[in-house]
Parts: C-alpha cells; structure tokens; sequence
C-alpha cells in the first residue's frame, strides 16, 4: 500500500514544472538520532512525500519535488526539527497552473 | 542591485500584493514589488473563484481583457457517504448577467494578467528575487528589505507584506508568529483537462457558464475538511483540503484522500478520461477573526493571507486579499499626501479601514465558527453527512416499510449517533456561530 502511493504522488510531482538548484536544498532536517513525534508525521503529511525514513531510522529530506506549501513548516519548524526557507528567486517549483 | 530609494516595497505578488502594488502605482508612489517566481503567478495557487466586485474597484473594465474561464451560475453543496451525496443546488439564469458576479480563473494566468496591469501603472516589479530578511533601524522601524540579488539591500518609506500564507519575514522579525497546524488547512489540487464540449455536457453547461461543487462528509475521514470542483473552460480544478493538525492527529496522506475523493461514484463520473496536468498543494487560513496578527508597525503592514484574512465559511480569500491590499495603499497613501511619516501610529489607519469593510465585518461574525467546527469536526464532517445519507436513502427507497416505521427509524438513527442534548447542542452553537 505504501509503495503504491508512494508511486502515486512521484506520477503527480511528474506533471510539474521544476527548477532544481541543485546542491542547495532550500529545507534541511536537523541531525537527531531518534525522530521527534512531528518529524515521523511528515512521512504521510508532506504532499509531495519530500520526507523518507532511511534504513538506520532517520527522516531524511529530498526537496527537488517539494510544492512549497510550508505545511512541513507550521509543523516541523517550531520543535526545531527543520530549517525552513524559499528556494532562492526563481527556483523551485513553477505552476503552469497554480 | 537597485541603489535608489522607494516610497513603498511590496513584498510578494499574489492578489494582496498586486492590489496594494496597483494602487500605490496608480496613486503616483514610487512603488518596487518583489516576486520570488519567475513572473507573478508561477507560485500562487487557488481553487480558484475571482470575485467582480472587489477587482471592479482596482480595474473597472477588466471584463475586457483579463483571462477569465467561466461565469458561475449554479453552486452544488455536497454532503457524502461512501456511495451517495445528498445535494443543495442552486442554479440561476440570472447570473447570466451582464457583468457576472463570479467567475473560475486558473491564477498563473491571471496573475500574469494582473502583474501586467501592475507594470503599466508604473511600478517596478522585479521577479525571480526572493527577499531573505526585513532591515530594521536599531528602534524596531522597518525600513527596507534584504533579497537574494547581489547586494541585495533595498530602501522604503513602507514595506507591504503580502508574501502569503507561508510568509517567512514578518514571523522572522518578530512581528507576527507562525500558524499554529490547526489554524491551517492544507489542501491538494489536480488540473483535470477534457474537450469543452464533454465538459459542457457533464454539468449541463453552455458557452461561458460555469458550475461549483463543494462536498464535505466521508471524504475528509471525519477531519475537518472540505472537496471542491471548480469548471474551467476546458478543465476541471479538483481538490481537497483539511487541517494540518487533524492530518497530523489521523495519519492520513493528502494525496489518500485525493485520490479516494477523485474514486468516489458521484466525482468519478464527472473526471472520466480526462487529462490530468498538475497537482499543486497549499495552506489556507483557516484561523478567522481571531487569528488575526497585528496588521501594522512601524515601516510595515500586512496584508492577504499572510495577515490570515480568509472566510473559510464562505470560502472567500482572494476578495479579501485584494480588498486588505487596496486598503493599505490607500492609507499608505492619505499618510504620505499629509507627509506625515510611515509610524505604526499613523499606519493604524490600514486597521481602520479594513474594520469599517466587509473584510472584519464578515470575519468578525464568523468569529466563533472555526473552533466549533474545528472541535466538533466528526460530528460535523463525518456523523450528519452519514446520518442524512441514511435518512435519504431510506426516504426513496420503496420496499415494503411503512413510512411511518421509517421515520421512527430515521430519528432513532439520529439520537443514537448523538442524542438528543447532543443534536439540540449541535443546533445551538452552530446558529449561535453563524448569527
């Protein structure tokens, strides 16, 4: 079930336009060797599924999919488990749409 | 980067910022206005519903050129079980008027649009720059912005931030605090394509008519939480949204629910074969009138989402945005005709300004309408919707069971779910919220 949805959302993040600025990922998790409680909910709450629980137990982020909805912010930012920020001027995610 | 002063820095170009931005430039103020996208639209979302009246008042004749999808004549509220809906639906030919009331609008293009009519008035709008910090006097006076550009400081009189929902400055200066997950919904979008005419006949439609569905019931998982399909000219924008904190507390994934809302029978119909070409997430207050940060200091004001300033009952955000951010040119603009200074105690006439329209007035009355449905959601969003899905089916269905032996169940069903203190309860706050 995971594996299913978890291609779901990679089928959907594919319609989107992107500029990836490489090497410079505007969210990053805080080092910790045990998740924090808001950390783990990321896992299903990101709507991007940016977040993944390596193999030694860590949250670890990859943001070239993020859609910028800072709902990781208003959860994670406040325990101190990420540090939050825009992608610099013009990167990131590009609506056709919005 | 730019080496001259400015009247007033506009942070931001969504609706708030392109109002206040629009305003300030038509009322002859040196106006710079900053975007992180690549133009302004390449980051906002929305359903998306434009409402007339509130852009009449910033650009009287925008019928005439503004990329606009479709007229709206018939809203249809949807409460779901897992198989039905039980609907309100109201449909009007008199909103086939002259100058419709409501219309659908995809926003990267409308605001493109809108950004144009911004750059004409004669503000400088520079994209692809996003503004990393406020600069503050050793007093706490803003006094200009920090962005990304090579020496990247910038000079004003008055910053204006609308930098939305998410905003980052105003919360890092210390001037208002992030929302809290449960003052904040985070909803999920998809663009759905199909030719014009399979659209038209899905929902009964003709030329530049257009139709909104709003659902709530089995699809939010008893969160608090709301389904929505908009019709554009060829596409359909379909989307669900509920609290963070209720997704936080449930476990459930954003993209589970779209997709369970998007396989419901009464959605699946209206979807089938089309051509899906986005998917796109976002926060939307959901704090109302008593979410609301202070709105002025000294140097600054807030603006549009980023001040919370959304009427999640009646789904409205644009209008007020646009309405907080024509608002608070025109009062930055009576302080700088009096050369007075840009003080928190002369921008208090943005507040007062904002309180005497619909803005607070609205919110204001809704005041105690988040925190009953936001407490109460699973009797709302989820014990109703089943109870009257029940109720309807049991309604029509003819098999033998006497009417009357129906209604008492029908009641029995209700009183069990939530008694009758319980349903009186539920009645008297709702209306005691609403009024």
């Amino acid at each position: 079930m995971a594996t299913q949805a978890a291609t779901r959302v990679e089928d959907k993040l594919y319609l989107n336009r992107y500029l990836v600025d490489a090497g410079r990922a505007h969210i990053k998790v805080r080092p910790h060797t045990t998740p924090s409680p808001q950390l783990l909910s990321l896992l299903k709450l990101c709507p991007a599924r940016c977040y993944e629980m390596n193999s030694a137990g860590q949250v670890e982020i990859a943001t070239d999919g993020c859609v910028e909805c800072g709902t990781c912010r208003v959860v994670a930012e406040p325990t101190g488990d990420i540090e939050w920020n825009y992608p610099r001027g013009g990167y990131g995610v590009l609506f056709k749409f919005g | 980067m730019i080496e001259e002063r400015f009247d007033a820095i506009v942070v931001g170009a969504g609706m708030a910022g392109n109002a206040a931005a629009l305003t300030l430039a038509q009322r002859g103020l040196k106006v710079l206005q900053l975007e992180r996208g690549e133009y302004s639209g390449s980051k906002n979302v929305q359903g998306a519903i434009l409402y007339a009246d509130m852009l009449e008042k910033l650009i009287p004749d925008f019928r005439e050129d503004a990329p606009l999808e479709r007229h709206l004549i018939e809203q249809r509220f949807w409460m779901m079980d897992d198989n039905s809906h039980t609907g309100l639906h109201y449909r009007s030919d008199d909103f086939n008027e002259e100058k419709p009331n409501r219309y659908t609008i995809i926003r990267a293009q409308f605001d493109k649009w809108f950004s144009k009519k911004v750059q004409e008035a004669g503000a400088v709008v520079l994209c692809e720059t996003t503004v990393t910090e406020l600069l503050q006097d050793a007093r706490g006076k803003v006094i200009g912005v920090r962005t990304d550009r090579k020496n990247g400081k910038v000079g004003a009189d008055v910053v204006v931030l609308a930098e939305g929902v998410s905003g980052l400055l105003g919360t890092r200066a210390g001037l208002r605090s992030r929302p809290d997950p449960n003052k904040v919904a985070l909803a999920v979008k998809e663009m759905h394509f199909l030719p014009q005419e399979t659209l038209e006949a899905r929902f009964n439609l003709k030329g530049d008519e257009g139709a909104v569905i709003e659902a709530v019931g089995t699809i939010s998982e008893g969160m608090t939480g709301m389904g929505f399909i908009y019709t554009n000219r060829e596409s359909i924008s379909l989307g669900i949204g509920c609290l963070v904190s209720d997704f936080e507390r449930t476990g459930q994934t954003p993209y589970g629910l779209l997709e369970k809302f998007k396989s419901h029978p009464s959605v699946r119909a209206l979807i089938e074969g089309s051509e899906v070409k986005e998917y796109a997430a976002h926060l939307i207050p959901e704090g109302g009138y008593k979410a609301i940060p202070q709105l002025f200091g000294d140097g600054w004001v807030v603006v549009g989402d980023a001040a919370q300033l959304n009427n999640a009952v009646h789904r409205e955000g644009s209008n007020l945005a646009m309405t907080s951010g024509r608002l608070a040119a025109e009062a930055i603009f009576q302080i700088k005709s009096r050369r007075d200074p840009m003080t928190k105690e002369n921008l208090a006439l943005y507040r007062k300004m904002l309180e005497d329209s619909f803005v607070m007035k609205d919110l204001k009355k809704y005041r105690d309408m988040p925190d009953l449905l936001h407490i109460r959601a699973q009797n709302f969003f989820l014990t109703y919707p089943q109870l009257v899905s029940k109720a309807m089916k049991d309604f029509v269905r003819v098999d033998g069971v006497t009417k009357a032996e129906k209604e008492k169940a029908t009641l029995r069903s209700f009183l069990a779910a939530r008694s009758l203190k319980g349903i009186i309860g539920d009645a008297f706050n709702f209306a005691r919220a609403w009024r």
